[in-house]
């Protein structure tokens, strides 16, 4: 990922405007917006690390599970904590898959694209939830309420295709079943 | 065991897991209350036959109930094990002459299985440390820590001639030798449990059905190399094998099994767990150690091999989850035994994740030896729905396919590289007549090069180029010379890259061209359509593939010849396996 840093003026510093990233988004640096509970439950987490530099990946296992993903203040944040350089804190962000920077809609739907379920039909599957949500890959809907992911292997092979919302697993889907999956979680909103 | 008059074992891996196994258990607490603690209900390992999931066994009697649902427990409760008849309706069934199984060790699908490392799975609760020491549990290890030394124990490792079963097949006792010899006041012994093959799941059933036979293991290789330290790398998407192990680790220090002075030996180890993040190449050992200690999980060039220069620059040991689950075995049954079982440079056993269009999806343990014919048609019970079997892979993304003409090769380390495939970690994916090879081969791709860390130039650019390829080929924008390029730049990878993700990653492509050359002409000389077609001819006009097509591209009335509009077809083959007319042409 590359960034523009844009000029300093006062107004683009405080609207969390500083800088651009590649794809031509506003990144806000400003870390004094992030939650003060969940910053102090991460502190305490950090202070309790005996090796914290060699910890950086737990650190932002602890993160993702508190902010819901990895923002950019937050990853300065971190840096700044345990005194790493925030380039190498963000090459490891997305270095490793688990990790995300966007924000999750409030339902994960995950679709296995594991070996097992691709013989058995899952890429169809992708397309059909990706044209019935009217989404990309690793994206939120418009709504907010889902976003959806390919993710390897949840290791249900006897259930192939793996269709999975949350923590429910769905096991042998077929196509015709995604429209009907998807219903019940927009009709409890 | 006795004060019981039964025990109900319910498979708690995560494939039953995911089919109620918990409301199971629950709905059998409820039930069996009433009866004044005449009845255990036990949470276990993975029984190996996930596709018959989730899977209940009664013990004393050794009866095997399949598909059970939570509405059924009160019909096991009350017929079963009140009145002592079996519920016929939930016994296995024979697909080849319909009887009904009661006992396990009946069913085709565990007959050739011989376990030892998953000699525990499905026997024991794995969240209790004293069923595990019931069944030969830390005597391994005592007797490592009281009768032998280290050289002893690389010795008998070495002798038994147990090999790395994370696909590398490195001798393992020659690892710990190297470890051993190198000098050095700290070292490390790591467990690699950070299964990456997708569609492969041996390891996480080895540490959620058995996880302390994995830890057992460790410390044995701790004291034979000189390691106080043990660490556990594991992927973060296995939240169930994490949470077993925490137990594990937790229930072995209260016992004095790991800690300080275990056996009152002199011997410290400790046992830490260190969580991945989901990359692929981190099963590779140098990459392994790096994300480790916190960094990008990128690989570096060996030599200096971790046995020297590994985790915090010390001598380190790296094994994988199943080496360790053979350990104890051999400890206590002698390198003699253990070298009896398998082929002449394959000793023992291997477990796969046999997987894909097989009728036994499942967990199997199989003699080196074995040979895949053996593994996919009676173990697997063949292909489903009566398909035409066309190949298996084995390696996952590193390896290759096999076929038909292969079937009887017998499964060990080299006869495998022979035919163009590998070992690998134990991955086996049955594919039929419909599964189209340059789809599969571009599957593979897609994973390698989106997991390809982007350290060396032929893997980080190189998969990318063969994956355009095959993009243009299957959007029949390709041509012959596409081909070419393909075997050219596939091979030029295997010679270049850095480390083993880099050069197995063009295997699946290269054997998948090799046996099927028909099928990327085809492709590339455009032979193929985009969509699915009806054949007007075979058409009777059902309706049937007009009801389940999601786009609404199939028209025409009833009793006439459908037709399929081929610009809006997604080509998701719902109309394919509705037809019951053979009329719908696959693309």
């Amino acid at each position: 990922m590359y960034y523009t840093v844009l000029e300093l003026t006062q107004e683009n510093v405080e609207g969390g405007r500083n800088l651009k990233n590649a794809k031509g988004k506003f990144v806000d640096l400003d870390t004094k917006k992030l939650d003060r509970e969940k910053i102090d439950e991460l502190d305490e987490y950090i202070d309790s690390l005996e090796d914290q530099k060699g910890s950086l990946i737990h650190i932002l296992h602890k993160g993702q599970s508190l902010f819901g993903y990895l923002p950019e203040n937050l990853q300065i944040y971190i840096s700044r904590k345990i005194d790493i350089p925030a380039a190498k804190v963000n090459g490891v962000v997305s270095f490793y898959s688990f990790f995300t920077q966007e924000p999750r809609g409030k339902h994960t739907i995950s679709i296995c694209m594991g070996t097992a379920c691709f013989v058995n039909g899952s890429d169809k599957i992708f397309n059909e939830l990706k044209r019935e949500l009217n989404v990309e890959n690793n994206k939120m809907t418009e709504d907010g309420l889902f976003t959806l992911k390919d993710i390897r292997c949840v290791g249900a092979c006897g259930l192939a295709p793996v269709v999975m919302v949350d923590d429910q697993v769905y096991g042998h889907v077929k196509v015709s079943d995604v429209s009907e999956i998807i219903k019940k979680y927009r009709e409890e909103d | 065991m006795s004060n019981y008059k039964a025990h109900i074992m319910i498979c708690s891996g995560t494939s039953c897991k995911a089919s109620e196994s918990e409301n199971i258990l629950e709905a059998f607490r409820e039930e069996i209350e009433g009866h004044d603690g005449k009845f255990k209900v036990l949470k276990t390992g993975c029984f190996g036959f996930c596709a018959q999931g989730p899977i209940v066994k009664i013990y004393p009697d050794n009866v095997y109930y399949v598909k059970v649902k939570p509405e059924d427990v009160k019909e096991i409760v009350e017929k079963h094990l009140i009145k002592g008849e079996k519920v016929e309706r939930l016994l296995y069934e024979d697909p080849k002459d319909r009887v009904k199984l009661v006992v396990h060790d009946e069913m085709e699908f565990y007959q050739k299985q011989y376990r030892i490392a998953l000699r525990n799975c499905g026997f024991i609760n794995p969240e209790n440390i004293e069923e595990y020491i019931a069944f030969s549990g830390y005597e391994a290890l005592g007797k490592v820590l009281t009768e032998m030394t280290p050289q002893d124990v690389v010795k008998i490792v070495k002798d038994s001639g147990l090999r790395g079963r994370g696909g590398g097949g490195f001798l393992t006792g020659l690892k710990w030798e190297l470890a051993m010899k190198s000098p050095g006041t700290e070292k490390y012994i790591i467990c690699n449990a950070d299964e990456g093959d997708p569609g492969a799941f041996m390891d996480r059933s080895i540490l959620e059905g058995d996880p302390h036979s994995v830890l057992e293991a460790m410390a044995i290789g701790g004291y034979a190399i000189g390691a106080n330290k043990g660490i556990f790398y594991i992927r973060a998407e296995y939240p169930l094998a994490i949470e077993r192990l925490k137990i594990a680790i937790r229930q072995a220090e209260n016992e004095g099994l790991l800690g300080k002075n275990i056996f009152n030996s002199g011997f410290d180890f400790t046992i830490e767990i260190k969580l991945g993040a989901g990359a692929f190449v981190c099963g590779e050992e140098t990459a392994l150690i790096h994300s480790m200690e916190g960094l990008r999980g990128e690989p570096t060039k060996k030599p200096p091999f971790p046995s020297e220069s590994g985790y915090k620059g010390m001598p380190t040991s790296v094994n994988n989850v199943e080496t360790y689950a053979n350990i104890c075995p051999i400890i206590l049954k002698g390198s003699k035994w253990f070298s009896s079982i398998g082929a002449e440079n394959s000793k023992g056993t291997k477990v796969f994740a046999l997987a894909g269009k097989v009728n036994n999806v499942g967990l199997v343990e199989v003699p080196m030896g074995t040979t895949l014919r053996e593994i996919i048609f009676e173990i697997g019970g063949g292909i489903t729905d009566g398909k035409k079997f066309k190949a298996v892979q084995t390696g996952g993304p590193s390896g290759g396919v096999i076929t038909e003409a292969d079937l009887d090769t017998p499964i060990d380390y080299e006869s495998l590289k022979a035919i163009g495939s590998m070992m690998g970690s134990g991955g086996m994916i049955v594919m039929d007549e419909d599964n189209d090879m340059v789809e599969i081969a571009k599957f593979y791709l897609d994973f390698t090069q989106d997991e390809s860390c982007g350290k060396c130039t032929p893997c980080r650019i190189g998969t990318k180029r063969m994956y355009e390829i095959l993009e243009r080929l299957t959007n029949l924008e390709g041509d012959m010379d596409d081909l070419q390029k393909l075997k050219d730049l596939g091979n030029m990878i295997k010679d270049t890259a850095l480390c083993g993700l880099g050069q197995t990653a063009p295997n699946p492509v290269l054997s998948t061209m090799r046996y099927f050359p028909q099928e990327y002409e085809a492709y590339a000389k455009r032979e193929k359509t985009k969509s699915y077609r009806i054949d007007a001819e075979k058409c009777i006009g059902c309706t049937a593939c007009i009801r389940v097509c999601p786009v609404n591209c199939i028209t025409g009335k009833v009793k006439e010849a459908h037709i399929i509009d081929e610009s809006a077809c997604i080509a998701c083959g719902a109309c394919f396996t509705a037809c019951k007319f053979g009329a719908i042409i696959k693309p």
